[in-house]
């Protein structure tokens, strides 16, 4: 059969979802950011939200998430997207608000941020990437960086004595009553990236229900950070970054009631 | 006419802040401004005209929570004091470069550090040169009475839109505190959902509907030839502001030998002061700039050319006798220009200031 007569809409499996233009991406190949975006925009679009949807956008790698997924965003400074998602989802309640942050930027400058507006159950969605490196500045620690990770600024590895630990934001943000659902993920198989995507429409669906803040952690790679091959990267991240970050649901819950916990 | 009331500066703010359609206050607690938020909360807005007022962890997050409420075209505001302004600084700065419209009031306190909570006014070049990092300028606007307090917020937020660009109004303690008449103004609506879409749909982050390109709001461009671009856009705004909204106020400086600038509460203190000269045979006038950015530079070079000295009172180490000096230089006059201030929250008394006055300009 000629190429050419198969190409009809009735025999399309598969097509990229509108929302996601066709710039191409800044990203590295093989980094997660590419996948969880097209999840997003996948997502907005069944569920037929652009027109109520704002994205706050981090500083990191992901400074640039606005330039690919067609909605209005903001572009937030260092760590405080939690805040500015306040501002707009106190003024605009039926509007979906979600925030789209790193490690670097969640965990460590934005910690205060991120606790009060989870603390509140602002009814936001946050998005939480968590590749244990500060990726856009060239690989320097994060405060998820596993003990003994090398990064530019741990060169010989994370040292636990003068570091401290690596932090578990997802266990913390899990206890607070603002919070109702609160998962960790990873898309680093097929698998992965379509129960990922489940999760994801569950924590949009919680916020839509306005039952308090959702947030998804995505447990990712950097390997340009990392300085490993694609595949190399997902097969570390399986083998040190899942046991120390374990995967799954810690929270589902109406506000204010922990159902389950890892 | 309007209700008549007698308030204290603080209290002003808020219930200028409900009449003139505000859609938001974030703020966080901090001496001598806590009876803004205070008296927002007691009011309850959000019964009465939709108003949400909220208490942030920091002024870090509550000037990122009016800079999401401010890119979504609604009317956002904060206060604070000195320190809590410097924590602002931050966000400040990415809401100018964002070209956000908003208000922030700053009733100063005593600094460095944590300083005093007496009235200063030692945060004037943080206020008029930017603040933050960066090339950008605040909209400053100085009152000098509880009235100024009400009539500014309206104003500001006026020009904040007008810009596109934050508005600050630089008080101090002594007027947060004290109480006088005002006459308040009548309520405006608050901004519908159309009207918005209508006035700010071409940048507001409301939502994206077909009809529309996404908005997007942001300070940041990796190209240097727009940044660049960017940045003349962003000084031809300021010299714009330069050109339409400079505000002063002049007394009696007609024949005046000697003009005192003062802005704020030395100004009310210098008012005094030019009662007292005059009864002594010194021909003093007062020229009060309302607007501090963009200043009042014309009119300084104008009064230059007619008299035979500047004293600048202010209750810091003397920073806007700085500008007055370059508005003289500029206007190509040599005019002795001095300055008479005290600092760590004391406010000068009239008396020293025609001493000072005297001392430097007409030794006997």
């Amino acid at each position: 059969m000629d190429l050419k007569e198969l190409i009809k809409p009735e025999n399309l499996v598969y097509k990229k979802t509108e929302l996601l233009n066709d710039d191409s991406m800044h990203y590295c190949p093989g980094c997660s950011h590419g996948v969880v975006h097209k999840i997003l925009a996948e997502l907005i679009a069944e569920m037929g939200i652009q027109e109520k949807t704002v994205g706050v956008a981090p500083v990191g790698c992901a400074v640039f998430a606005y330039k690919y997924i067609d909605i209005d965003w903001q572009e937030a400074a260092h760590g405080r997207a939690p805040a500015v998602a306040t501002g707009l989802i106190r003024l605009m309640p039926d509007n979906f608000i979600f925030t789209y942050q790193g490690d670097g930027d969640l965990a460590s400058i934005g910690a205060a941020e991120i606790l009060h507006a989870c603390n509140r159950g602002e009814n936001i969605l946050v998005i939480f990437i968590n590749n244990g490196t500060y990726g856009m500045t060239g690989g320097q620690m994060a405060p998820t960086t596993l003990d003994g990770m090398v990064t530019s600024t741990t060169p010989n590895g994370r040292n636990i004595d003068l570091n401290g630990y690596p932090l578990k934001m997802t266990e913390l943000i899990a206890q607070l009553p603002g919070t109702s659902y609160v998962t960790r993920q990873t898309v680093h198989t097929p698998g992965a990236v379509r129960k990922c995507k489940r999760s994801l429409k569950k924590a949009i669906e919680y916020v839509l229900d306005k039952k308090g803040t959702s947030f998804v952690e995505v447990v990712s790679t950097c390997n340009s950070g990392w300085k490993m091959t694609p595949v190399a990267a997902n097969n570390w991240m399986e083998e040190n970054m899942v046991p120390y970050y374990p995967l799954g649901d810690l929270k589902d819950s109406e506000k204010g009631e922990i159902v389950s916990e890892n | 006419m309007g209700e008549l009331r007698l308030m204290k500066g603080n209290e002003v703010l808020a219930e200028a802040a409900i009449r003139c359609g505000c859609d938001g206050y974030f703020g966080y607690p901090i001496t001598p401004q806590s009876e803004v938020m205070e008296t927002l909360m007691q009011r309850q807005p959000w019964d009465e005209t939709g108003m949400v007022v909220l208490q942030a962890e920091s002024e870090v997050a509550s000037i990122n929570m009016v800079y999401g409420a401010a890119a979504a075209g609604k009317k956002a505001m904060t206060s604070s004091s000195s320190p809590g302004i410097s924590l602002m600084t931050e966000g400040i700065s990415y809401i100018a470069g964002a070209e956000l419209p908003c208000l922030i009031i700053n009733v100063q306190r005593g600094g460095p550090g944590l300083g005093t909570i007496q009235p200063s006014q030692a945060d004037y070049f943080q206020a008029v040169k930017g603040g933050g990092h960066g090339d950008y300028k605040l909209l400053v606007l100085a009152p000098a009475s509880v009235q100024e307090m009400n009539d500014f917020v309206d104003l500001a937020f006026e020009l904040a839109f007008k810009y596109r660009n934050p508005a600050m109004i630089l008080a101090d303690g002594a007027l947060g505190q004290m109480m006088e008449k005002v006459e308040l103004s009548d309520y405006k609506p608050r901004w519908t959902k159309e009207e918005i879409h209508e006035k700010w749909g071409s940048w507001a982050t409301t939502g994206k509907p077909a009809s529309r390109k996404k908005n997007i709001i942001t300070s940041l461009e990796l190209d240097s030839d727009i940044m660049e671009a960017n940045n003349r856009r962003f000084q031809a705004k300021y010299k714009q502001m330069e050109q339409e909204e400079v505000r002063y106020e002049l007394i009696e400086c007609d024949d005046a030998d000697y003009i005192i600038v003062a802005f704020g509460t030395s100004s009310r203190i210098c008012q005094k002061s030019v009662e007292i000269a005059r009864a002594q045979g010194l021909k003093v006038g007062l020229l009060r700039p309302i607007t501090l950015f963009p200043f009042p530079k014309k009119i300084v070079g104008e009064l230059a050319a007619k008299t035979k000295g500047f004293l600048s009172v202010e209750m810091n180490a003397g920073q806007m006798v700085e500008d007055i000096k370059l508005a003289i230089y500029d206007a190509g006059h040599h005019v002795p220009v001095e300055y008479f201030g005290r600092m760590g929250g004391i406010i000068p008394t009239p008396g020293e200031v025609v001493d000072s006055l005297k001392n430097k300009f007409h030794k006997e």
